[in-house]
């Protein structure tokens, strides 16, 4: 077990490194920063000035080695667009994602478990298929689709809810249902099927054989035996929902990392885009990480082959 | 009943965009500022105008021919040049295989969404640009699996027979190897086809992608964001007919899933 976690987490500086560089080549490979952010009536020496300041006339490599330098102690440069450091804006914005992402993630699974299990216990029952139903349709409806409709209801017509920003129970209403709506149908299908294959296997009809009561089949045995892809799918998930819901957090106002993204690539206002794009790759491997290491947990046999 | 559902939606949208011109009331470009905001069952206009007067209803339509067109371009490039990776790297191992799952993982350290939301905010606007960045972001799925595929296909015993008779390299991976990871290929299509539809509503939705007065149903939705007080068809039309595409699709992949690879069924 200790070798595959040592393994696992070399792994993980690797790729955390790597995506790192992909961050750096994306934005620099684009074009001339400088001119982008520059007056369109400005003289071509002060843009080679402003250029020679800010370290964009030095060679490519230079130019990495003192991102690299900096991105490791959480050092992106200046916003472009608010004068002040890059990565101090993405942390401002963290908790706003990591409420609207845990609410969002609790919705998930409240829904979505219970629904897994109660539509593959009763197979082929009106409830199974009112269920499939609608993981088919929560699977299928967009998002930002699903928000405007759900803000056209209730907050333009009847005037329950607010149609965005962030302030009181009442703002996390909408933005956590949208997100809770896709990805609860994709963990309630998953359930469902996995839990399915797991009550056709012998160890079950063991289990009934011996008369163990059906509750307990399907908890202890029939469950645990499946949980490895739900908590892979649920981890994933969670992990994408952390870096910031890009979308539901535009539509909804909602000030978090997703939003801050999305502003900062309009603005071309690249140090952010770089401090906001990699730390959500970092959350997300991380949560890859989690997962995997869930897996030893769950599962002996992993444990045993490392 | 699914399959049915899913196969009569698919080919309605297919229909819808391939007779856009002969089914929409009007052209989707022309505006008349005389009858901006119609609701939807006004006169001519069955799903209302938009601002500007322009039919709604002729828009959607042409708006799938914008959706079908970016979701085949995106499908057909990430299939060859993710499965072409993957075939590599699963075939020759070594080198090759390391350099392309390295580069897998990197890919995937990055939300789909905000990769391909990042890459097309790189490499520019347009309905060109928007293929290109989905398909830069989309190509990991197909290599991974392709080569997963591989990996278990190439130790089979006809293939390790031809291998022993002398067949080339070249040709024991395009006759043999090849036509039986195919199955995968199609599979992963058809679960990517509605991810690259919904993904290049949602970055056009963002004001990235197709830009208006191109009819995408995305950029279709964000302008409607600014009328919804007093317009919901904007909003609704254009979105349902995303959604129901999404529902096609979706419901034609997991046949196709069940009937061609029951490994993979989830």
């Amino acid at each position: 077990m200790r070798a595959f976690i040592a393994t696992r987490l070399a792994q993980t500086v690797l790729v955390v490194f790597l995506s790192l560089t992909a961050v750096f080549l994306m934005v620099r490979l684009s074009g001339d920063p400088v001119l982008l952010f520059m007056p369109m009536d400005i003289q071509a020496k002060d843009v080679n000035e402003y250029r020679q300041r800010l370290g964009f006339n030095d060679p490519l490599i230079v130019q990495y080695g003192r991102f690299v330098k900096g991105a490791v102690r959480g050092d992106f440069g200046e916003s472009l667009r608010y004068r002040r450091d890059a990565f101090g804006l993405v942390l401002e914005r963290l908790p706003a994602t990591l409420l609207l992402a845990g609410t969002a993630i609790v919705l998930t699974l409240a829904i979505a478990v219970p629904l897994g299990i109660v539509t593959a216990v009763r197979r082929d029952s009106a409830i199974d298929h009112v269920g499939t139903v609608l993981t088919v349709l929560g699977q299928a409806t967009p998002g930002f689709w699903l928000g405007l409709m759900l803000m056209y209801l209730f907050a333009v017509q009847l005037r329950w809810l607010p149609t965005g920003g962030i302030g009181g129970l009442s703002h996390l209403v909408m933005p956590s249902i949208v997100l809770a709506a896709f990805y609860a149908a994709r963990v309630a299908r998953l359930t469902r099927s996995a839990l399915l294959e797991a009550l056709g296997e012998d160890y079950v009809l063991t289990a009934r054989a011996k008369g163990l009561a059906e509750p307990r089949v399907v908890a202890k045995h029939a469950l645990r035996n499946s949980a490895i892809p739900i908590v892979t799918l649920a981890g994933l998930e969670a992990g994408q929902l952390l870096g910031g819901a890009v979308i539901t957090e535009t539509i909804f106002a909602w000030p978090g990392l997703g939003r801050l993204t999305v502003q900062a690539l309009l603005n071309r206002d690249f140090p952010v885009v770089m401090a906001a794009v990699w730390f959500t790759s970092i959350v997300y491997t991380l949560a890859n990480l989690v997962v995997d290491l869930a897996y030893g947990w769950l599962d002996p046999r992993v444990r045993q082959r490392s | 009943m699914k399959k049915f559902l899913g196969l009569i939606l698919t080919l309605g949208v297919i229909v819808v965009a391939l007779a856009a011109p002969w089914l929409a009331p009007a052209d989707p470009f022309a505006t008349d500022f005389t009858s901006g905001l119609k609701p939807p069952g006004s006169p001519g206009h069955p799903f209302g105008t938009d601002q500007l007067g322009r039919d709604l209803l002729a828009r959607v339509l042409f708006g799938a021919r914008v959706a079908l067109f970016i979701g085949v371009c995106t499908v057909l490039v990430t299939a060859l040049v993710g499965g072409a990776l993957g075939l590599v790297a699963g075939f020759v191992e070594r080198w090759p295989s390391t350099v392309i799952m390295r580069l897998a993982d990197v890919q995937l350290s990055f939300p789909f969404i905000l990769l391909a939301l990042t890459i097309n905010a790189i490499v520019g606007l347009g309905l060109r640009n928007i293929i290109v960045s989905l398909s830069a972001a989309g190509w990991v799925v197909y290599a991974r699996v392709v080569r997963s595929e591989v990996l278990s296909v190439k130790e089979r015993e006809y293939v390790q027979a031809a291998a022993a008779l002398g067949v080339g390299q070249l040709r024991l991976l395009l006759r043999h190897v090849l036509p039986n990871v195919a199955p995968s290929i199609i599979v992963v299509a058809s679960l990517q086809f509605s991810q690259f539809v919904v993904a290049e509503a949602a970055i056009s939705f963002l004001g990235f992608g197709v830009q208006p007065p191109t009819p995408a149903w995305g950029s279709m939705l964000s302008e409607s964001r600014d009328f919804l007080y007093v317009a919901w068809w904007l909003a609704a039309f254009p979105g349902a007919a995303l959604a129901l595409t999404a529902l096609g699709v979706n419901l034609v992949g997991d046949w196709l899933r069940d009937s061609l690879d029951p490994k993979l069924r989830v």
